[in-house]
């Protein structure tokens, strides 16, 4: 017990060196389902420990509960191990046990059994296998698929999301890539310039993001796996606000090139351009919809900034937001059911993340507790909203449920933390 | 910038400040000390100059103190020159219409409020109306480049009302 202590010691101690991110729980939902997830068995030593991944993020969900390893009665380490009145005592409704065994060729075998407790019944199993580094990916799986089996919902804790880090001075931007619960950050680009805006394509390969450099900004395309990243747009004037269509062969954006900020897309492969609008207003933050044949924007055509859709194929436009009188940088959440956006009541008010329900009209604030609330994302799943805020007089980001029942901070140790952008599914 | 370029010009911008200030206040909570009383100078020059009362010297001055401001702030969400920085612009305006070859870059900034796109919009459209002000003012349009840095390159850091003043800005740079 003693020597799993130490080796759980060293294992936070190169986590925390390693993680520029942490997260804090900041409210859960009420009815949240109590679940244990025991200690796995495991033959081996890894830095990565399986269960408390899980645990960490099915507790992040906020829709579950998790029972302490040391207030378990037992920890069963298989089916037979399992006494199922002990787990109704501690008012757990599900179990989850497994082994993690060394195969040759430094690979481990994760083999893990959900149950239900007051059945006594198994509902899940499943086995996986990868090297050591891949525990971590092995774990987000497991949670994953007990998140989905368990809600209904696709699970997105094997997303990863980009965000741009920042000294106090804001000489320094590094542009980072981590997995959704701020591990294994990997810096994909360092510039003395300000990085915005970062933007996935729709199969994970790629990010678009902004670069202001000193004669102004420009629109770049990289690619994860080669790291190479091309130039898309040098426009006289403002070149800004990239979203990738569905298909992930066009890009939405911002141009000033002929006076005044509208909305363009280029073809990727042909570099051709089409104008999408024209207005002497501010026209920005176009969000391509799922069907690829709307995209929504901000626009300063009322007077102040709103929110608008405009259908490609006939150009006609319509005004989506009317009550605040600062609605802008809107995403959307639950295949276009919900926009969530930048969200003020009145002038004077404070920056919140708000959703709109676009069926039934309802605008809901969905954060309270940090201020300048700005750049939300979606998870892939629609649960989940990231967002970058104040708290404290530091730029850090935080996430609240669509729902606005869940929240959390993902604080970083050094540095400010900017625009989040939540990845897509990577299968 | 060779402000000695600004003696050959001076008489006549001294015309043109001296009316343009007569209306201008100060009650501006973006002003900063320095600029309060460079204000106050200018309103010292008569509404109606007699040229042959003001010395060259004196004229030079108060062109000169315009010449150094190449800052000139904006309200918040807005996009219109404030009366009282009419002058600090006629003053630029003059010089680059009596200095064809000079060249300034008009840069553009915001607060920190509001989403980082929209105020890089804003940013631009900030540096946009000192560029139509300055070349309604007789410079051409050659002379100058527009660049918007949005709320990223702020002037000063800090969140407050008088910090966020001090950010909204268009910055006038010659080359």
């Amino acid at each position: 017990m003693m020597k799993r202590y130490l080796s759980f010691l060293l294992m936070s101690l190169c986590v925390s060196a390693q993680a520029e991110l942490t997260i804090e729980i900041t409210q859960g939902i009420a009815s949240s389902i109590p679940i244990s997830v025991v200690p796995f068995k495991f033959e081996g030593s890894a830095k990565d420990s399986v269960d408390e991944i899980v645990r960490t993020d099915l507790e992040r969900s906020g829709h579950f509960s998790l029972l302490e390893p040391d207030d378990m009665l037992s920890q069963p380490q298989s089916e037979d191990d399992i006494y199922f009145t002990d787990w109704r005592l501690l008012k757990q409704e599900y179990v989850v046990i497994g082994t993690i065994s060394a195969l040759p060729n430094q690979q481990y075998q994760v083999r893990y059994q959900l149950f239900d407790v007051f059945n006594e019944k198994e509902l899940l199993t499943q086995s996986l296998k990868g090297t050591e580094s891949q525990l971590r990916d092995i774990a987000h799986r497991v949670s994953d698929a007990i998140y989905e089996q368990l809600t209904g919902i696709r699970g997105a804790f094997s997303t990863k999301i980009a965000y741009v880090t920042t000294n106090s001075k804001r000489t320094k931007f590094n542009l980072s890539i981590a997995d959704s619960d701020g591990a294994r950050e990997k810096v994909v680009l360092s510039s003395k310039y300000s990085i915005f805006s970062p933007t996935w394509s729709p199969d994970g390969k790629r990010l678009a993001y902004v670069m202001l450099e000193d004669s102004g900004s420009k629109v770049y395309v990289q690619d994860l796996v080669t790291g190479k990243k091309q130039l898309v747009s040098a426009n006289k004037g403002i070149n800004s606000a990239p979203s990738f269509s569905p298909d992930g062969k066009k890009l939405a954006l911002v141009l000033s090139k002929d006076g005044n900020p509208e909305i363009y897309i280029i073809d990727l492969a042909t570099r051709h351009w089409t104008r999408v609008t024209n207005h002497y207003a501010i026209d920005t933050e176009p969000n391509w919809m799922p069907d690829g044949d709307h995209i929504i924007f901000t626009s300063g055509r009322s007077g102040n900034p709103q929110i608008y859709r405009v259908t490609l194929s006939s150009g006609y436009v319509e005004r989506l937001t009317f009550e605040g009188s600062y609605n802008a940088r809107a995403r959307l959440a639950q295949d276009g059911r919900f926009l969530v956006l930048v969200h003020q009541a009145k002038k004077g008010a404070p920056f919140r993340i708000a959703s709109l329900d676009l069926v039934r009209g309802l605008l809901q604030t969905l954060t309270s507790d940090t201020e300048l609330d700005e750049s939300p994302s979606v998870s892939p799943n629609g649960v989940m909203v990231m967002y970058a805020a104040k708290y404290n007089n530091r730029s850090i980001l935080a996430a609240v449920s669509v729902a606005g029942d869940v929240k959390f901070l993902v604080p970083s140790k050094n540095g400010d933390v900017r625009e989040p952008a939540w990845g897509p599914y990577l299968d | 910038m060779e402000l000695n370029k600004l003696f050959a010009v001076s008489l006549l911008s001294l015309a043109i400040v001296g009316c343009a200030s007569s209306g201008g206040t100060t009650d501006e909570a973006a002003m900063t000390g320095a600029e309060a009383v460079e204000e106050s100078q200018t309103q010292g020059v008569p509404g109606s100059p007699d040229l042959d009362v003001v010395t060259e010297e004196q004229a030079e001055m108060a062109v000169n103190s315009l010449m150094e401001q190449t800052t000139v702030y904006f309200g918040y969400d807005r996009s219109e020159i404030r009366p009282e920085f009419k002058d600090v612009l006629n003053a630029h305006a003059e010089y680059l219409v009596a200095n064809p070859q000079a060249q300034v870059v008009l840069e553009g900034h915001c607060d920190e409020r509001g989403t980082v796109e929209y105020n890089l919009a804003l940013g631009e459209r900030r540096a946009n109306t000192v560029k139509r002000y300055l070349i309604v003012q007789g410079a051409n349009p050659s002379q100058m480049e527009n660049v918007s840095f949005g709320e990223e390159r702020p002037a000063m850091i800090g969140s407050d009302d008088s910090t966020w003043s001090k950010n909204r800005r268009t910055e006038i740079k010659y080359k």
